[in-house]
């Protein structure tokens, strides 16, 4: 293997570890939310990243459940 | 592996559990290392998994990975997302994992350490992680549906209602028995109020980062607020060293009080990018790093448990709380063991995201057992100090006095030793004016916790730092839960009070926004102000009722959850859920009944009450009250917290009551038994 393959790979690992802890520490997912729109409703526009991040956030803090004690 | 290694290995486990539980109880006047109690907690929990979080997942659902989730089917890139199960895990655990595993075993330990090892590993593995698992399984099942949905579709309309308004009381008692437990841990400590104080500029810079500066890089805004918090601890302990600044941020109990009220109230009505979002997601990394680190410090340090077994407070003499220790030991511990607010997450974001529905098996009950664990080492922690040191931190001052030698001479009456120079010096050596008296349970986990870390890392010199890092890690996470659940409250609240006022429901109207708000501030601020200048601390009166309605919330999930099997044809595993459901029953009846007619003072609201109407009809006020009106409010805050036991414990009857309808008329055949499941949808085999 090249350095620089060994360096994109290294890349492409943090990338991933990065994804994990936000998907634990529940960041919304835009990429994916864009992804589905695409995929299942072509004809409707997704939402701007603001308004997603925003959107998420506000139903989070909405409703209980979503934290414990 | 051969069938006869694997059995050899589950028979090891299995003699581990019980010998060193039995080496746990039997210990008599001498320490004993926390190796003993790690041992029984994991054998235990890998026993329960294994085989009795098994049946459920295989007798009782059925759970099968062919048959599609609901994020499989409703798939909508937003609440309905298929996850991995790691990742749903450690979000389902970092939405369980609260301040209440914490202080809970701490207060406990007033008895000893045996009563609550022996709740927080028989009460999670039979009752805390049976009910978060089989609410979560239900939920599944029901396309996500929440516990207050289920009651309703479950066991009927009134058992729903009395769910809805039972969580909002809930709520209230949490959010202001916690908000307590900060003021204690804040109160006179400038180094803390610094520390702290400086956690909200840091959470706006990372909103307006987010925001602003580089949007949506979460990691990044994440690793400079966790930068910036442990500069903020250096800041704490520079500002404490300068006679000045350090009068400056002595703050009162009632201030600190008032204080967080009114962070709280702006947190709920401020956007959520500013304030709210960024601190939960510093707020998550803490814990689960502290968490970690908490494990591997107590793995490192194994420390020797200074706590006998059992202490002579069994007998509902201690002054951490008044209360034998049935049932008091297991309202206490509360979320160790078993939580009802758990069924709200399991049945909240958690459903929505599981991919594979085998998966609710690990996630429920697995992350409950992770819970319980975190309940152990808390409990370790507390165990690790002298008993001396931990009655002279716990007692309130109305027990042992206010000074040193007081304290000594209480705790050397209670049969323990203490140096009041010792403890003196310990308060000088974590950077604290005193350390006597400060209840709730927070500073003594915190100077646990120190050191246990400072022995693993850094040494005594450490201490005060290590200290006052558990001190923020503990408030920081209680503040999330605080401004949280504020703005959940005030939306349940906007949401009954549409019925009534159509506007009040308008959730992005400014006036109701308000309003609602300074309304749930203000309940939850009632109960902690009546807690701060109670003499006997309030933790003393606020914890129990905390505990009661945390396990009434756990009654009524495990009654849906028990509605749920009969409902399935699986009538004859109910004992699973009833066995819990009984248990919290009697417990917290019992508990209920002796916080409203204990003839003791100390006990029972109205004993406490008739005792002060006494006092100020004879014209002799009670110790540490200054003015009649103010024992006129200590006779209506009695009257109070009695009206809300009683509402508690109605609840419990009148969701009882309508389960018990329900099952009878399941099992006589007068309703059919008919699942509101979801019907089964496999998953396309490809090819077919």
């Amino acid at each position: 293997m090249t350095s620089r393959e060994i360096l994109s790979e290294t890349r492409d690992r943090i990338a991933r570890a990065a994804n994990v802890v936000r998907r634990i520490i529940g960041v919304p997912d835009y990429d994916r939310y864009v992804a589905h729109v695409h995929a299942h409703h072509p004809e409707c526009a997704p939402m701007t990243r603001e308004e997603f991040i925003q959107q998420r956030l506000v139903d989070k803090y909405s409703r209980p459940g979503a934290r414990c004690c | 592996m051969s069938k006869v290694l694997r059995a050899g290995v589950w028979l090891l486990v299995a003699l581990g559990a019980t010998g060193a539980l039995a080496r746990l109880a039997l210990t008599r006047g001498e320490t004993i290392s926390a190796a003993w109690l790690l041992t029984a907690a994991v054998c235990s929990y890998a026993i329960a998994y294994r085989f009795y979080s098994k049946i459920i997942a295989s007798k009782v659902f059925a759970l099968d990975a062919k048959r599609r989730t609901p994020a499989v089917r409703l798939d909508d890139g937003r609440d309905f997302v298929p996850t991995n199960r790691w990742i749903v895990f450690g979000h389902h655990f970092a939405a369980i994992a609260g301040p209440g595993p914490l202080v809970g075993p701490t207060l406990a330990a007033q008895f000893g350490y045996l009563p609550g090892v022996i709740w927080i590993i028989v009460g999670v593995a039979l009752g805390g992680a049976v009910q978060d698992f089989v609410i979560l399984a239900a939920s599944v099942r029901r396309n996500g549906k929440s516990l207050g949905q289920m009651a309703r579709e479950e066991i009927g309309p009134v058992a729903g209602l009395t769910a809805l308004v039972a969580i909002l009381g809930i709520m209230i008692v949490l959010l202001a028995v916690l908000a307590l437990v900060v003021v204690n841990a804040l109160k006179s400590s400038p180094w803390g109020i610094v520390t702290i104080g400086l956690t909200i500029p840091i959470a706006m810079l990372m909103g307006i980062y987010l925001r602003w500066i580089r949007p949506g890089r979460v990691l990044e805004a994440s690793a400079i607020g966790i930068v910036l918090i442990i500069g903020a601890l250096y800041a704490g302990r520079w500002a404490s060293e300068q006679p000045t600044l350090a009068a400056m941020f002595t703050m009162s109990g009632t201030s600190v009080a008032i204080a967080v009220m009114v962070y709280s109230f702006m947190a709920s009505v401020l956007p959520v990018w500013f304030l709210l979002a960024p601190r939960d997601y510093l707020s998550a990394f803490v814990k689960i790093g502290v968490v970690a680190a908490l494990a591997l410090g107590i793995l490192i340090t194994l420390p020797p448990l200074h706590m006998p077994a059992l202490t002579q407070f069994t007998d509902g003499s201690g002054p951490v709380f008044a209360g034998k220790v049935f049932p008091f030991a297991f309202i206490t511990i509360a979320c160790g063991a078993i939580s009802g607010f758990h069924a709200l997450v399991s049945s909240g974001t958690t459903p929505k995201m599981l991919e594979n529905e085998q998966d609710a098996r690990m996630i429920g009950y697995g992350s409950m057992l992770m819970e319980s664990f975190v309940a152990v080492m808390a409990l370790i922690a507390a165990c690790a100090l002298t008993p001396g040191v931990y009655f002279a931190i716990n007692a309130p001052a109305g027990v042992i006095g206010t000074t040193a030698a007081s304290a000594a001479e209480w705790v050397r009456t209670a049969g323990f030793t203490l140096n009041p120079s010792d403890i003196e010096a310990l308060a000088r050596q974590v950077g604290e004016k005193t350390l006597l008296s400060r209840t709730g349970g927070a500073p003594s986990l915190a100077l646990g916790m120190a050191q246990i870390f400072s022995n693993a890392l850094g040494g005594s010199a450490a201490l005060a730092l290590w200290y006052h890092f558990a001190i923020m890690f503990e408030a920081l996470f209680i503040l999330t839960t605080l401004d949280a659940g504020t703005r959940v409250g005030r939306f349940m609240l906007q949401d009954l009070g549409r019925h009534i006022w159509e506007p009040f429901g308008r959730v992005s109207w400014y006036p109701a926004v308000v309003l609602s708000s300074a309304i749930i501030v203000a309940m939850w601020g009632h109960f902690l102000y009546q807690g701060v200048l109670d003499p006997l601390g309030g933790i003393n009166s606020l914890w129990p009722l905390f505990g009661i309605s945390n396990q009434l919330l756990a009654t009524v999930a495990l009654c849906v959850g028990t509605t749920v099997f009969i409902k399935m044809g699986k009538a004859k595993y109910s004992f699973i859920t009833l066995l819990p459901c009984a248990w919290l029953t009697i417990v917290t009846m019992t508990a209920g009944w002796e916080k409203l007619f204990s003839p003791e003072a100390k006990l029972g609201f109205l004993a406490h009450a008739k005792v002060v109407e006494g006092q100020v009809a004879s014209g002799a006020l009670p110790a540490a009250i200054k003015t009649v009106t103010d024992a006129r409010r200590m006779i209506f805050n009695d009257y109070l917290d009695a009206a809300v036991t009683v509402f508690f414990m109605v609840s419990v009857v009148v969701i009882l009551a309508a389960s018990l309808r329900e099952w009878m008329s399941v099992m006589r055949g007068a309703k059919p038994v008919v699942s509101t499941e979801v019907p089964f949808d496999a998953i396309p085999v490809p090819g077919d």
